[in-house]
């Protein structure tokens, strides 16, 4: 992700005028039609099965709402591309873009995810020197939900087959900047920041907005286009997309069970080597009070902390990541179960009748 | 082609490939033509999709900047070469099939760059989007050129029309109607809804249908509309496929998957409570 790191901060600086000033965050984030569909299209023909799809936001900021006006996708990551691609890749397409009249303001990137698992470190390390570099920008994530028919946002491909839209903007907290700025991962520095699962990102709302010439363009495809199935919604099946949903969860608890047995005995590594120093102390202070009584020289001080090296501490980012990504998952499932709750007391109300 | 022709194309029968035209290209081209330089009338563009034996499916497009004055026209087509490559790298199977342009009618110098499409792809087919909707409506066309005239002497290019047809994927059909929804709103904008509000909204929508079905049985049977037997036939098929069930069975089902749903809520509620509670242990 440096390279991006590079492109963004080249980027910003050539347009510090707009983007860099503003002191208020982004409340709000506004989109055009077209990019919600540029972003379902390059899903729907990239990321077929495969993983993540990427590509970047351009736009403008106004007032306190970000405008999100167009966007490109980035190629896959092939395996012998190298990095260099991008950044070119990048810049090529800006250049041309700026020579249409499209905003070339690049104010975040978007991203699709596979049953809403997108905490990751990766991701946090993009969005954040993202952020860096452009006060306002976030991630949109288009997550995926089913397979049939979520400032970064994020898509849910297959929640939209299913039948609604999924899309969520997020950007990094002050705090969780700060932190990653310092990069100081261990228990001690989270502490002082005192930052949980839940502060690590913000949902920014969304509101999709049309120009009028779209609209009329609406209207142009509702009379042409025939009536398409779209009640995949009222879909009672759902044990498929549970079972998904839940073993990726298992999955997380699993590994943060792990992390949580390595503090665990971290902590536990570090109070015994208290102790031991402790005693060690002790008895040094016990054996020179016995010299002193017969008279001869005390023994020196030896430097306690090359004996007793303190155990390294794990790194906590990670499991904030993963309490961050449990969290989702739980949100998703229950939000999954109350619509499906709804589906059946539908369906038992109409079998009623019968 | 005179006008009365043109405007008569919906209903000709044509001949030919079927054009199938994904929303994402019109949404694009609108954009464009919005964006475009002060002064130039309409805007043109590269086309890039598949081609099938029977149909040729446009699925992408990109704005090619051009001047067009009353003599000449010049299109920059080192721009156009030069994004191709940057979209072939994303999309590799996708290709030039034609161009693209707004505005009603066809020009000479549509000829011209029709021309230099014909050096990219065999066969282009053209495009147009009446985007200052000169006859009241969004014309969409899609014609392809054919050679016309003696043989030797002086020939021509006419452009045949082709059948435009509008294709979605699912996905797309579902973001294509959250931007319908916006057109009601005066502002243009919509949120995005929340989970049980949609659902509540597919049941409306199934509703309204139910109510006009029923709308024309009563019609049918009070003899004001004479009976279709097709439309009877799809109505037969859909009482049918409402399955019987014997009502305990479907207690059972409708139970156990209630059970099912309430205890994985449950058990993702612990799960929340449970790392919530570990912050809160490490934090001490």
């Amino acid at each position: 992700m440096a390279s991006r790191k590079e492109s963004s901060s080249v980027s910003s600086t050539a347009m510090a005028s707009t983007g860099g000033t503003l002191d208020s965050p982004v409340k709000q984030i506004q989109i055009e039609g077209l990019v919600v569909l540029k972003i379902i299209k390059h899903y729907q023909e990239e990321g077929q099965g495969s993983e993540v799809v990427q590509g970047v936001l351009l736009g403008l900021v106004v007032d306190d709402r970000l405008e999100i006006t167009n966007c490109f996708p980035f190629p896959q990551h092939t395996e012998d591309d190298a990095d260099f691609d991008e950044v070119q890749y990048q810049m090529e397409m800006m250049r041309s873009l700026r020579h249409v009249n499209i905003d070339h303001l690049h104010v975040g990137w978007y991203q699709s995810t596979y049953y809403g698992s997108f905490v990751s470190r990766a991701l946090l390390d993009s969005q954040f020197s993202y952020q860096h570099a452009i006060e306002e920008s976030v991630v949109l994530i288009y997550g995926f939900l089913l397979f049939f028919s979520h400032l970064f946002p994020i898509l849910d491909p297959i929640k939209t087959a299913q039948g609604s839209l999924s899309l969520k903007a997020y950007r990094l907290t002050p705090k969780l900047m700060e932190i990653c700025k310092e990069k100081d991962f261990t228990p001690e520095g989270l502490k002082k920041a005192n930052i949980g699962f839940e502060h690590m990102f913000e949902e920014v709302p969304i509101v999709i907005k049309n120009s009028h010439l779209i609209s009329v363009l609406m209207w142009e495809l509702e009379d042409k286009s025939t009536v398409a199935d779209k009640h995949e919604l009222l879909n009672l099946s759902s044990s498929n997309h549970l079972e998904k949903s839940l073993q990726l969860l298992m999955d997380r608890v699993d590994d943060m069970s792990q992390d949580i047995v390595k503090y665990n005995t971290y902590s536990r590594n570090l109070s015994k080597q208290q102790q031991q120093k402790h005693q060690y102390l002790q008895r040094r202070q016990q054996e020179n009070a016995q010299r002193q009584s017969r008279g001869e020289p005390p023994l020196p001080e030896e430097d306690i902390t090359k004996m007793f090296k303190p155990p390294q501490p794990p790194p906590r980012m990670d499991t904030l990541l993963i309490a961050g990504q449990i969290n989702n998952y739980c949100q998703n499932v229950k939000e999954f179960t109350s619509q499906n709750l709804g589906k059946l007391f539908m369906a038992e109300a109409l079998q009623g009748h019968n | 082609m005179s006008a009365g022709e043109l405007s008569s194309f919906s209903k000709m029968s044509v001949f030919g490939p079927v054009v199938k035209i994904h929303p994402v290209v019109l949404a694009s081209i609108c954009d464009s033509y919005e964006r475009r330089n002060e002064g130039a009338s309409r805007v043109i563009g590269t086309l890039l999709g598949t081609i099938d034996k029977h149909s040729i499916e446009v699925t992408n497009c990109f704005s090619v900047p051009h001047n067009e004055s009353e003599d000449e026209v010049a299109v920059d087509m080192e721009f156009a070469k030069n994004m191709y490559e940057l979209h072939k790298r994303v999309s590799p199977t996708e290709v030039i099939i034609g161009w693209y342009a707004t505005g009603f009618d066809i020009t000479e110098h549509s000829v011209l760059i029709h021309e230099y499409y014909s050096r990219e792809a065999s066969n282009p087919i053209h495009l147009t989007v009446d985007s200052a909707l000169q006859s009241g409506k969004m014309n969409i066309r899609a014609y392809v050129s054919a050679q016309m005239g003696v043989p030797g002497k002086t020939v021509g290019v006419m452009f045949t029309p082709l059948s435009v047809k509008y294709v979605y994927y699912d996905t797309e059909r579902i973001g294509v109607d959250l931007l319908q929804r916006t057109r009601v709103t005066p502002s243009r904008t919509k949120g995005l809804t929340s989970d049980l509000s949609q659902v509540a909204g597919s049941a409306a929508r199934v509703q309204d249908m139910l109510t006009t079905v029923l709308a024309y049985i009563e019609d049918v049977l009070s003899g004001k509309v004479t009976a279709d037997n097709s439309v009877g036939r799809f109505l037969m098929d859909l009482v049918n496929k409402v399955p019987t069930i014997s009502a305990e069975d479907f207690e059972n089902m409708l139970n156990s998957n209630i059970n099912d749903l309430l205890m994985v809520t449950y058990l993702s509620n612990l799960t929340q409570a449970q790392i919530a509670l570990n912050e809160k242990l490490v934090l001490l």
